[in-house]
């Protein structure tokens, strides 16, 4: 099901789910910050657990042309989940309509048309960066909705990245833009 | 930019110089941001062996001169009380960070709450006071503790910031005050001479100048009972003076202390008073509530001590019904606004207390649901 949003909607909110150490609070905060590039106002928050390994991990991010009031997602535009336990912790939203893309490669597959899967961890294992997945992911989730400009993504990783990680988290993103095509 | 971040900038544009510290969640990224920036400054960072000695620290470098400052979460705000109670006792500007997430102990170490508001008025023994303020968002992470540090110099007073992990860790994007936007206070220095100085005798407005050690004037700062020079005196007189002057200096200047916001409360039949993160749960639960008929309004505490008890009191005369929404079991708040508005309102409380956050359902099941 296609479903964008598009950089013109006025409020949207996103939740990028999964277990500490796959760097979804980082993507979050990349997503974020693209959309304050684009002159959004944004609000990012995140859930985690003690352990800097494992455990649910997730990181919201609401972004709105007006002022943003309460900092929580209410009503989830788009969720990106990359374990079993963050797919059953917002499985329910797809029966209302809402695209959840999965890690196919970690998730058990879903039947519901709002699910969409993604091998996210065995493409970025391919490629010989696992720790990427993050950023591949972001890619993919960027280019289905439209949330921001891929370009802006790009800048932002420019800026927040140095020497050779800039080039290979570009190629991250694309690979997962790319993905999305398909 | 993040809460604890714009807080380390605040505390930056303020004049802050020092800042000794052991990290702990919620609280790390001030200390983390403090570390890379200060130094730069002409500035000093120090991570002490743990929290006793980074308010030991704090107390030291601020006699020194330096606004200096600290930043911890429940434990180690448990660990700084001592200490505090000495700050209180010799007067002495600084500001304490509690980035305040749900215990008791170790608690939830990554998860919010607001249940050190009592803590914070009555952590040290003896008797004493303390201002605290706590922002709602990452632009009040900034403004609240330039604030934080007016207040400090200006009253020569620890005071504590207590915003609660959802808004330490929150990330927002904010302007930046420029240069000059803010008003930025310095402590008073004496200007008589060094042999007359006296570092408690007030001036008019309840509060002593205060000189900086390594300096011309060599003073005395102890936390047992003093008189003005600083040095010991157990006199009754001289110690009813001192509790009273500790107490009076913030009570004479409660109005100017005293922070509010408020939301929608021209008209309004339900009042909601918050602060911190449920500020935000409260406003938008106000937004549904007027769109399904029912007036209501919030009151923002950003100034939680002294309390606001005042202005409770006059717009809770003005509802028929008050809801505290905090993120305790023991409603902390809404015993203050229970002494506030009385016995006879239709007081009701929203609590939540298992690290995670009160939504805006949640108020309006309350609010809206039958006594």
């Amino acid at each position: 099901m296609e479903h964008r949003m598009t950089t013109e909607s006025k409020h949207v909110e996103v939740i990028l789910a999964g277990t500490g150490g796959q760097g979804l609070i980082l993507s979050g905060i990349l997503l974020a910050e693209a959309a304050i590039l684009e002159g959004k106002n944004v609000v990012q928050t995140q859930s985690y657990g003690i352990a800097s390994r494992g455990g649910l991990s997730l990181a919201e991010v609401i972004i709105d042309t007006g002022e943003i009031v309460f900092q929580q997602v209410q009503k989830p535009d788009c969720i990106l989940v990359l374990t079993e336990e963050a797919t059953k912790k917002y499985e329910t939203w797809a029966a209302k309509g809402v695209p959840i893309l999965y890690d196919s490669t970690l998730v058990n597959a879903r039947t519901d048309p709002n699910f969409t899967g993604y091998a996210f961890t065995q493409t970025a294992s391919d490629m010989g960066n696992a720790l990427s997945v993050n950023i591949l992911a972001l890619g993919t989730v960027t280019a289905k909705t439209g949330v921001v400009k891929m370009e802006t993504l790009e800048e932002m990783i420019r800026k927040r990245f140095k020497g050779a990680a800039v080039e290979m988290n570009l190629k991250m993103l694309a690979v997962g833009r790319d993905l999305a095509g398909r | 930019m993040q809460g604890n971040q714009a807080i380390a900038e605040g505390a930056i544009y303020a004049g802050a110089r020092f800042y000794a510290g052991y990290p702990i969640t919620p609280s790390s990224e001030i200390a983390e941001e403090c570390s890379k920036k200060l130094p730069k400054l002409g500035g000093v960072y120090i991570q002490m062996e743990d929290e006793i000695a980074s308010i030991a620290a704090v107390i030291g470098a601020s006699l020194a001169g330096a606004k200096s400052f600290t930043a911890t979460s429940g434990p180690g705000f448990s660990l700084m009380q001592e200490n505090l109670g000495l700050a209180v006792m010799g007067e002495v500007p600084c500001v304490v960070v509690d980035v305040q997430r749900a215990g008791p102990s170790t608690g939830l170490a990554t998860r919010p709450a607001q249940s050190d508001i009592m803590q914070i008025r009555w952590g040290r023994h003896g008797d004493q006071s303390v201002i605290a303020l706590c922002p709602a968002s990452v632009r009040e992470c900034f403004t609240l503790t330039v604030t934080a540090f007016n207040f400090a110099e200006r009253y020569r007073v620890p005071v504590v910031l207590m915003p609660d992990e959802i808004v330490g860790h929150m990330r927002e994007n904010v302007e930046v005050p420029a240069p000059g936007e803010l008003e930025v206070v310095d402590r008073k220095r004496p200007s008589g001479s060094p042999a007359d100085y006296k570092p408690f005798k007030a001036d008019e407005d309840g509060v002593a100048p205060l000189a900086a050690y390594g300096g011309e004037y060599v003073f005395h700062v102890s936390s047992s009972m003093h008189g003005l020079d600083g040095y010991s005196n157990n006199d009754p007189a001289n110690a009813a003076w001192r509790v009273r002057q500790l107490h009076e200096k913030i009570d004479r200047h409660r109005d100017e202390i005293v922070l509010t916001k408020s939301f929608d409360t021209d008209d309004m039949d339900v009042l909601l008073v918050t602060l911190g993160a449920t500020t935000r749960s409260g406003r938008a639960a106000a937004i549904e509530a007027r769109r399904q008929g029912v007036r209501a309004g919030v009151l923002q505490l950003q100034t939680v001590w002294p309390f606001p008890d005042r202005e409770v009191a006059e717009l809770g005369r003005r509802a028929k019904m008050v809801v505290v929404p905090e993120m305790n079991y023991s409603g902390q708040v809404a015993g203050e606004v229970r002494k506030a508005v009385g016995p006879d309102m239709d007081l009701r409380r929203v609590n939540r207390y298992n690290g995670t956050i009160i939504t805006p359902q949640d108020i309006l099941a309350v609010m809206l649901g039958a006594r």
